[in-house]
């Protein structure tokens, strides 16, 4: 069986420093992957080289079997896969709607105007924004965003969602109410990659993980493997607290 | 579409434009019409690029010059009637306005807006050394070719109520592109271009269709403007003045809606007659709107609609 998606040897430099360096990995329809990682590990310019922001300097990236090696974002999108910012990225004077119905508008079903509103009026249910749907993205707050941004990717119908820390910045109460979010997209039967600093969240949620270092993959397995492996002890060593956290859920 | 309001204020629109002069039986105020109708086609049309995908487009008359020169000359040195001549007009520099938009597309904001006015200048620069079309002295049009339309006086009638069609058009176009899934497309662009690919929007392809498409009804209202001076000169038919005061109109009556270019057109036509005909401000209409953009983006930038819209919520499903 091939891989949903599959990076083979991926690099990209900035400037002589380099970002993402010779990653290899698959992901297997169906799974939650997680992605950590120091800052700076590489994690989001990995996203931004999947969903073609970037056009990485070598290696592939294949989607159902699909070479989609920089692609134009639009091109990649259509094939199914959706994206989150780390930064969100509202249209920020159209309404909470109107945002998810442009997702589902350009996204993998290609939907005309009346169904793409239907189809991004239950996302918006689905992660809690049936209140807001008339408001302007401005008017939300940073949770509502963030709810926004997820919701938005997911109007898509993706195959494969990349979460870009999707959990940052929220209060305990709301991190909850997304991890349920989050499972019930996989429920869904989609895939996910998800990128987080929480490690209570992305432990409890990814069937396997991958440490990034320095552009590099540091170790790859289930949660608990990766959490007693020595290599990444180290690595997070130089963030004595995230170790110590490490170490407990382990 | 027919159930909306909205069609049907649009319609009335037209009625009283096609209607006012003959009833009153004025010429005059048929001229000033006909001048409004001009600037409501060429705001509408620029508000496709400026208010849905957020492109300020600074040399938009070169659409309305260059299908000036195309219809004068298919009239003029190849005899063709008035109707395909412009239809013409409209076709070719559409057509023109896409491969340039191929390219000069790929830019944003200021850099953008420069390329726009440095097309401007350049098919300036190649109509006055190009000698089939008169070159620098421009195009006459012989008089007799007002005759298969009845004569002059009845061939300008006849100009007034083919501009105000293509004005009605250009404001159908608006609509009808605003409540598409293409116009949703445009609006994503205009306010993140970067988020709108991400989320699947063709952006390069869509914004060479929108400036295209931009092109095509002030080519047309060129070519008739034209054959109605049945004169037509570079410097008259390239004049940046006419785009600001275009980007002006826009802004003033709100970027981004429908009703607002119209609107800030017909203000504008109104304001401009005046002072001409004021002995003291003659030819002042371009301080004062120079004077205008500034207050417009330094305090109002929903222009005149966003005042509307804040007063009277409800009005948005009414005048779109």
């Amino acid at each position: 069986m091939t891989a949903l998606l599959e990076i083979r040897g991926l690099s990209k430099s900035f400037g002589g420093v380099r970002a993402v360096d010779g990653l290899s990995f698959a992901l297997d329809t169906g799974e939650i992957v997680g992605l950590i990682g120091p800052n700076g590990a590489g994690k989001s310019t990995l996203f931004n080289l999947i969903n073609g922001v970037f056009a990485p300097d070598a290696g592939r990236v294949t989607f159902h079997g699909i070479d989609i090696t920089g692609a134009a974002p639009d091109r990649v999108a259509r094939h199914g896969l959706a994206r989150t910012h780390q930064i969100v990225q509202p249209l920020l004077d159209m309404t909470v709607l109107e945002n998810c119905t442009v997702g589902a508008c350009f996204g993998r079903e290609n939907l005309p105007l009346g169904r793409a509103r239907e189809a991004a009026r239950e996302t918006a249910v689905l992660v809690g924004l049936e209140d807001r749907l008339d408001q302007r993205a401005a008017q939300l707050t940073i949770a509502g965003k963030k709810r926004l941004e997820l919701a938005r990717a997911l109007s898509a119908r993706p195959v494969l969602l990349l979460l870009d820390e999707v959990l940052a910045g929220l209060n305990p109460t709301e991190i909850d109410h997304m991890v349920g979010v989050i499972h019930r997209i996989r429920e869904r039967g989609v895939s996910i990659l998800i990128i987080e600093h929480l490690m209570r969240a992305i432990m409890s949620l990814s069937d396997r993980i991958i440490v990034l270092n320095s552009g590099q993959k540091l170790a790859e397995g289930t949660p608990i493997e990766v959490a007693n492996d020595p290599a990444v002890i180290e690595a997070y060593l130089g963030d004595p607290a995230l170790a110590e956290q490490l170490h407990r859920r382990a | 579409m027919l159930r909306r309001p909205f069609f049907w204020v649009i319609a009335l629109v037209i009625a009283v434009f096609a209607l006012a002069p003959i009833l009153a039986g004025d010429v005059e105020l048929r001229e000033s019409l006909l001048l409004a109708a001009v600037y409501i086609t060429l705001a509408s049309n620029l508000n496709l690029m400026l208010g849905y995908a957020g492109y300020v487009n600074f040399g938009s008359i070169v659409f309305f010059g260059l299908g000036g020169y195309i219809c004068v000359y298919l009239m003029g040195a190849q005899g063709w009637p008035l109707a395909a001549a412009a239809l013409a007009a409209g076709v070719g520099v559409s057509l023109a306005a896409f491969l340039f938009g191929l390219g000069i597309l790929r830019l944003r904001g200021a850099f953008f807006a420069l390329s726009t006015i440095g097309v401007n200048e350049a098919i300036q620069a190649f109509v006055s050394n190009f000698d089939p079309w008169g070159g620098s002295a421009g195009l006459y049009l012989s008089t007799e070719l007002f005759q298969p339309l009845g004569g002059p006086m009845q061939a300008l009638w006849i100009v007034y109520f083919l501009l105000v069609a293509v004005m009605g058009l250009s404001l159908y176009l608006s609509y009808a592109i605003k409540a598409s899934k293409f116009g949703l497309g445009l609006l994503a662009i205009g306010q993140n271009e970067n988020a709108a690919a991400v989320l699947g929007v063709p952006t390069w392809r869509y914004k060479a269709l929108v400036y295209s498409a931009s092109a095509f009804l002030p080519a047309i209202a060129g070519g008739l403007y034209f054959f109605k001076s049945a004169f037509i000169q570079p410097a008259d038919a390239f004049d940046l003045s006419l785009s600001t005061e275009a980007i002006v109109i826009a802004m003033l009556g709100g970027q981004g809606t429908i009703t607002g270019p119209a609107l800030g057109a017909y203000l504008y036509e109104e304001l401009r007659g005046w002072l001409l005909t004021s002995e003291t401000f003659s030819n002042f209409q371009l301080v004062i709107a120079g004077a205008l953009l500034l207050v417009i983006v330094l305090f109002a930038p929903g222009g005149l609609m966003g005042w509307i819209y804040g007063r009277w919520p409800r009005l948005r499903k009414v005048l779109e």
